[in-house]
C-alpha cells in the first residue's frame, strides 16, 4: 500500500492554505491499520507489564494515536522525529519493527537498544527516530539541534519535536523556541496536550492554557488542532511542515488529545473521573472517528476485519518475540559506553 | 598632584601595551575623559581620567609594551597646584585607587620543564605560543579539516570570544560555522547535542564552566548516556569547552573546578591540559573523538606562552598522563594550572634535597592510573593537587586507586592538596588561604616524606 507523501500527493482538493493534504481510501485504511497497531500494541504492553515481563516505567499512548500517525503521513525520508518518554506510538508510526520495540520493553537482547534503554529510550536512525528521552523537555532542545543540523547541511529535512503539556512549562523549551526562530530552523513543535502532566491538569499548571500561543513572543506561528482526528492532524501537519521546510522557521501545533490510561502503569489516575474518561472514549475516540470516515469512503466491515486480523498477528508475533528473546549477554554491560576513536 | 597608574582592565590582567595617548602634556582633562588606550591580550580598552586637572607629565610613551599594572604612567596636576619639583615627590597615597591586578596566589609559571619529552622527537623545531592561541589554532585546523566541525557559544563570533580564544574564526569560517548564541546555556547545549546526534561535530563554548551548570542535564543525560541507552546507535561527537576553576577575585559562583563532577560520569571523556602543546594537541584529539568531551581550560593560563612543536598536525592522545619532571622521592599528581604549581613546588623541594616527580594527568577521564602507579612504585610517596574541593574529588579517586593497586608500595599515607572546603571567598587574603599554593604542596610533600 503506497503511502502518500507530501510532494508526491495525487491531485486532489487543497485546503484553505493551498497545501495539498488529499487522502485517498487506501491511505485512510493505512491510517486505520497504523493507529490500530499502536492501540493493540499498547494494550499488549500493558498486559505484559501486569505479568511482570516489563519493568520500570511504561507510558502508554492509547488515545493519542491519531497524532503520531497523522504527522508521520506528511513527513519525508530524512526527516527526524524526537519525543519524550511516551514514545511507543511514535516508534511504530515511524516504521520501527514492533518486535524490536516490544523486546526492548521486556529488556531483551533483541530490543532496539539491546535491552539497555527500555521503554523511554529507544532510537532508530534508519526511520529517523531520535528517541525516546526520559528528561521532560530535553527532546525539545535536542530536536531543535536536529533542525540546526538540517539547516547546516542544507538537506531540506524537517525535525518534528514532540512534547506534552507538562514539558511545555520547561525553560529550555523557550530557549529553543528563541533560537529556532532567530535562525529560522526547520522544526515543527508538536505539543501533545493530553490535559494532564502526570496528575496535574493544565488548569493547575499553566497560566496560559492555550499552548499554541506559547510561541507568540518569539513570533512563531501556532495553531490548535483536534488531535483526535487524524485528517485534521495531517492537514495541520502539512501546513506546519510546508512552513518549516520552505525556510520560514519553526511552527507550533497544539494537538488537543487525551490519554486513556494513567500517566504510567503505576498511576491509578485518581485526579480525573471515570465519567470524564468514558466521555472521551465514547465521543472522541480517534479510531472510531476514522471508522466513520472509512465507511463513508466505501470501506467495508470485511476490509476492516482483514486489517484487524493483520494487526492482531503482528502484535502477537511481537509479544512472542519479546518473551522469547534472551536477556542481553553479561558482556554487554560494558559495551556502548564509548566509541573507539579512529586512528 | 595625582598619579595615573597603569590600570588592570580584567580580573587576570598583569600587564599590557600602552597603545596610544589621547592627551599630551599641558592638556586639561575632566574626570571621565578618555586619555589613553591600552591593549591587553584580550582587547583594546580606554583609560579615563579619574580627576580633573592638567596633564603634567607623560612618563610611559605610546607604544610601550609589557607595562606592568600599577606602573606610574602619567601625572595629573590639580587646579591651582604648582608644578611638582621632582617626580619622586609625588604622594602615592593620593593616587586613584588602582585595582589589584594579579591574583595574590598567582605563582609565576615556571619555565617549561627541562625534562626531555618522550612524545617529541629530539630536534623537532618549536615555536612560542600562548595557550589561548594554541586552542584557537586547534579549532581552526580541525574546522579546515572537517566541514562538520563548527563552533557555537556566547560571544564566540563577532566579539571574537569573551577571552579571545576564537579570535579570527568568524572571519575565516563565516557565520554558518561560528555561531553567536543568545545567553541560553541549557538551550544551546541541547541544540549542540541534537546536532551531534544528527552527525555534526559541534564545539560548544561555555563562557565559563560555571555557567554550564545550567546545561549539565544535556551534557550528562543526553550527551553522555545516549550511546549506551541506544545500544550503540546514537553517537554524540561533541566538545564542550571553556575556562574552568578559579580565575582571580571573581568569587564563589565563577570559580569552581568541575573536573571531579564530570569525571564521575561514564560516557564522558574529561580533559584538563596545562600547557600550550597539550591544549592544542588534546583539543584536536577531542574534536576528532567520536565521544562527548568535557574540555576544561583555565583562564589564568590563556595568556601564558609555551614552546610547542612546530609540526604539521600536532595531536596528543587522550587518556595519557605525562611525567613533567622526573624525581625519586615523592610523586606530585596535578592537572591544569596546578601542574605549574607542582613544578614550582618541585623546584623548592629540590633545594631541600627532596626529589619530586611531577605527573600531569592531562586527561581526568579515562584516568591514566598506570603512569601514576609506576611513579609511586618508584617514589613510594604520593601527593595529589587539585584546584577543586577535596571531598569526593580527583585526588580522592587517585588515592583510592593507588591504595587498591599500590598499597604495598606506599611508605606513607598519601595527602591531598585542594581548595579549602568552603565556597571560594572574594577577599584577597581569604581567597589565597582557600586555594592550593606552592607552599601547601611543599608542605604536603615534606609531610609524606616525614621531613
Amino acid at each position: 500500500m503506497a503511502r502518500t507523501r507530501k510532494g508526491e500527493a495525487p491531485a486532489g482538493k487543497a485546503d484553505a492554505t493551498g497545501v495539498n493534504a488529499f487522502v485517498g481510501k487506501d491511505e485512510l485504511l493505512k491510517f486505520y491499520q497504523d493507529m490500530l497497531l499502536i492501540r493493540r500494541f499498547e494494550e499488549r504492553a500493558g498486559q505484559l507489564y501486569g505479568m511482570g515481563l516489563i519493568g520500570g516505567f511504561c507510558h502508554l499512548y492509547i488515545g493519542q494515536e491519531a497524532i503520531a500517525v497523522g504527522m508521520q503521513s506528511i513527513s519525508q525520508k530524512g526527516d527526524q522525529i524526537i519525543t519524550g518518554y511516551r514514545d511507543h506510538g511514535h516508534m511504530l508510526a515511524a516504521g520501527m519493527d514492533p518486535k524490536e520495540v516490544m523486546a526492548e520493553l521486556t529488556g531483551r537482547a533483541g530490543g532496539s537498544s539491546k535491552g539497555k534503554g527500555g521503554s523511554m529510550h529507544m532510537f532508530d536512525i534508519a526511520t529517523g527516530f531520535y528517541g525516546g528521552h526520559g528528561i521532560v523537555g530535553a527532546q525539545v532542545s535536542l530536536g531543535t539541534g536536529l533542525a540546526l543540523a538540517n539547516a547546516y547541511k542544507g538537506n531540506g529535512n524537517v525535525s518534528y519535536a514532540y512534547f506534552g503539556d507538562g514539558a511545555a512549562n520547561q525553560g529550555q523549551v523557550y530557549e529553543s523556541f528563541n533560537m529556532a526562530q532567530l535562525w529560522k530552523l526547520p522544526v515543527v513543535y508538536v505539543i501533545e496536550n493530553n490535559q494532564y502532566a502526570m496528575g496535574t491538569s493544565v488548569e493547575r499548571s499553566a497560566s496560559e492554557t492555550a499552548f499554541h500561543k506559547r510561541g507568540v513572543s518569539f513570533r512563531i506561528p501556532g495553531e490548535e488542532v483536534d488531535g483526535m482526528d487524524v485528517i485534521a492532524v495531517r492537514e495541520a501537519g502539512a501546513r506546519a511542515t510546508e512552513h518549516a521546510r520552505s525556510g520560514q522557521g519553526p511552527y507550533i501545533l497544539e494537538m488537543k488529545t487525551y490519554r486513556y490510561r494513567g500517566h504510567s502503569m503505576s498511576d491509578p489516575a485518581k485526579y480525573r473521573t471515570k465519567d470524564e474518561v468514558d466521555q472521551v472514549k465514547q465521543t472522541r475516540d480517534p479510531i472510531d472517528h476514522l471508522k466513520e470516515r472509512l465507511a463513508k469512503a466505501g470501506v467495508t466491515e470485511d476490509d476492516l476485519k482483514t486489517v484487524d486480523a493483520e494487526v492482531k498477528r503482528i502484535v502477537a508475533e511481537a509479544a512472542e518475540f519479546a518473551r522469547t528473546s534472551p536477556e542481553p549477554d553479561p558482556s554487554e554491560l560494558y559495551t556502548d559506553v564509548y566509541l573507539e576513536a579512529a586512528q | 598632584m595625582t598619579d595615573i597608574l597603569m590600570p588592570a582592565l580584567s580580573p587576570t590582567m598583569e600587564e599590557g601595551t600602552l597603545a596610544k595617548w589621547l592627551v599630551k602634556e599641558g592638556d586639561t582633562v575632566k574626570a571621565g575623559d578618555v586619555i589613553a588606550e591600552i591593549e591587553t591580550d584580550k582587547a583594546t580598552m580606554e583609560v579615563e581620567a579619574v580627576d580633573e586637572g592638567v596633564i603634567e607629565s607623560i612618563l610611559v610613551p605610546a607604544g610601550s609594551e609589557n607595562v606592568k599594572v600599577n606602573t606610574l604612567i602619567a601625572k595629573l596636576k590639580g587646579e591651582g597646584e604648582a608644578a611638582s619639583p621632582a617626580p619622586a615627590a609625588a604622594p602615592v597615597a593620593e593616587a586613584a585607587p588602582a585595582p589589584v591586578a594579579a591574583a595574590p596566589v598567582a605563582a609565576p609559571i615556571s619555565a617549561a620543564s627541562t625534562f626531555a619529552d618522550p612524545e617529541i622527537p629530539a630536534g623537532t623545531p618549536t615555536k612560542k605560543i600562548t595557550v589561548r592561541d594554541a586552542l584557537r589554532d586547534a579549532m581552526a585546523e580541525e574546522m579546515r579539516r572537517d566541514d562538520k566541525v563548527f563552533l557555537m557559544g556566547e560571544e564566540v563570533a563577532q566579539y571574537q570570544g569573551a577571552y579571545k580564544v576564537s579570535r579570527d574564526l568568524l572571519q575565516e569560517f563565516g557565520d554558518r560555522r561560528v555561531i553567536d548564541t543568545p545567553i541560553t546555556e541549557h538551550g544551546f547545549a541541547g541544540l549542540g547535542v541534537g546536532a551531534a546526534m544528527a552527525g555534526l561535530k559541534p564545539i560548544v563554548e561555555f563562557m565559563t564552566w560555571n555557567f554550564a551548570m545550567q546545561a549539565i542535564d544535556q551534557i550528562i543525560n543526553s550527551a553522555a548516556k545516549t550511546l549506551y541507552m541506544s545500544g550503540g546507535q546514537i553517537k554524540s561527537s561533541i566538545v564542550f569547552r571553556g575556562p574552568n576553576g578559579a580565575a582571580s577575585r571573581v568569587a564563589a559562583q565563577h570559580s569552581q573546578d568541575y573536573a571531579a563532577w564530570y569525571g564521575n560520569v561514564p560516557g564522558l571523556k574529561v580533559i584538563a591540559p596545562y600547557d600550550a602543546a597539550d591544549a592544542k594537541g588534546l583539543l584536536k584529539a577531542a574534536i576528532r573523538d567520536p565521544n562527548p568531551i568535557v574540555f576544561l581550560e583555565h583562564e589564568m593560563m590563556y595568556g601564558h606562552e609555551f614552546d610547542i612543536p612546530d609540526v604539521e598536525d600536532w595531536v596528543v592522545p587522550i587518556g595519557k598522563a605525562k611525567v613533567r619532571r622526573e624525581g625519586s622521592d615523592v610523586t606530585l599528581v596535578a592537572y591544569s594550572r596546578m601542574v605549574g604549581f607542582a613544578l614550582q613546588a618541585a623546584e623548592e623541594l629540590a633545594k631541600e634535597g627532596i626529589s619530586a616527580e611531577v605527573v600531569d594527568l592531562r586527561t581526568i577521564r579515562p584516568m591514566d592510573h598506570d603512569t601514576i602507579l609506576e611513579s609511586v612504585k618508584k617514589t613510594n610517596r604520593l601527593v595529589t593537587v587539585e584546584e577543586g574541593w577535596g571531598p569526593m574529588g580527583v585526588g580522592a579517586e587517585i588515592v583510592a586507586r593507588i591504595t587498591e593497586h599500590g598499597f604495598d608500595y606506599l611508605d606513607a599515607p598519601p595527602l591531598r592538596v585542594h581548595q579549602e572546603d568552603v565556597p571560594l571567598p572574594y577577599a584577597a587574603n581569604l581567597e589565597a588561604l582557600s586555594l592550593p599554593s606552592v607552599e601547601k604542596i611543599v608542605k604536603a610533600a615534606k609531610a609524606v616524606s616525614y621531613k
